[in-house]
């Protein structure tokens, strides 16, 4: 695990997972889940959030099984914005305005495979705001991550 | 990025929704829309396309999201240099 920018093979695939604000107890659950089956297919997978975010990661994780990447929410934003990072596919998770904001902001700085994981009381609609190209997954779960999983696991995106 | 720390910034409104935010800057007479990841002050403007920005005398009012707290719409004073950018960007 890293805590900065590294070099991934050329000829692998890559993955980006953007977090926001880790208000919602399934987050992290579920960002540990998605990075794990990411890398059971082979796809570097980096991890951007906020410090709160990135430590309840860090923690969970302390030896790194499912973890390869840790980055500041901004650095990444930046480097997306210079084209210094172009992941295969970005996750984002989203429970409040904000993140569908960032999410647009992804859609409109890089040419990547977008899935926003929805979840949360409010789920149904910030669903309603998305009018963006990407792969809606979305729960209005807030402490059980086993719907949002399943959903997840129906569409498969390290298949892709 | 930039810090916003940094800039003698007013908040004109606090925790609103991005779309509230856009709604209050179309109110004002000269405006311009960027795209998200536009840099003012070294800032990169998160946001829903059109991102809009506004011009008030020498003051320039743009949207900043928070992660956790929503967006805020905030008005920086003596923006000349930023103004002129837009209104360059503009012609």
């Amino acid at each position: 695990m890293t805590d900065s920018t590294q070099e991934t093979p050329s000829s692998s695939k890559t993955a980006l997972i953007l977090l926001g604000c880790p208000k919602i107890p399934i987050q992290t659950s579920l960002v540990l889940y998605l990075a794990h089956r990411l890398k059971q297919t082979n796809i570097h997978t980096t991890i951007a959030g906020t410090p709160a975010a990135r430590q309840l990661i860090r923690v969970a994780d302390p030896a790194g099984h499912y973890i390869e990447e840790l980055m500041d929410l901004d650095a990444c934003i930046d480097e997306l914005a210079e084209e210094k990072r172009k992941p295969d596919s970005t996750f984002v998770y989203i429970h409040n305005d904000a993140g569908i904001s960032y999410a647009a902001t992804v859609q409109a700085l890089c040419a990547t495979r977008l899935y926003v994981l929805i979840f949360g009381e409010n789920a149904s609609q910030l669903e309603e705001l998305i009018e963006f190209p990407c792969t809606i997954i979305a729960d209005s779960s807030m402490h059980n991550p086993m719907k949002l999983k399943k959903k997840l696991e129906n569409e498969a995106p390290w298949d892709v | 990025m930039g810090c916003l720390e940094s800039l003698p910034y007013e908040i004109v409104m606090s925790r609103v929704s991005f779309s509230e935010a856009r709604d209050a800057l179309s109110r004002y007479k000269e405006k311009y829309d960027v795209q998200p990841g536009y840099q003012i002050f070294e800032i990169r403007l998160i946001g829903v396309p059109p991102v809009r920005i506004a011009v008030d005398g020498d003051a320039i009012l743009f949207p900043f999201t928070k992660p956790c707290h929503g967006t805020f719409l905030i008005k920086v004073p003596n923006a000349d240099e930023e103004i002129e950018k837009l209104r360059k960007m503009k012609k």
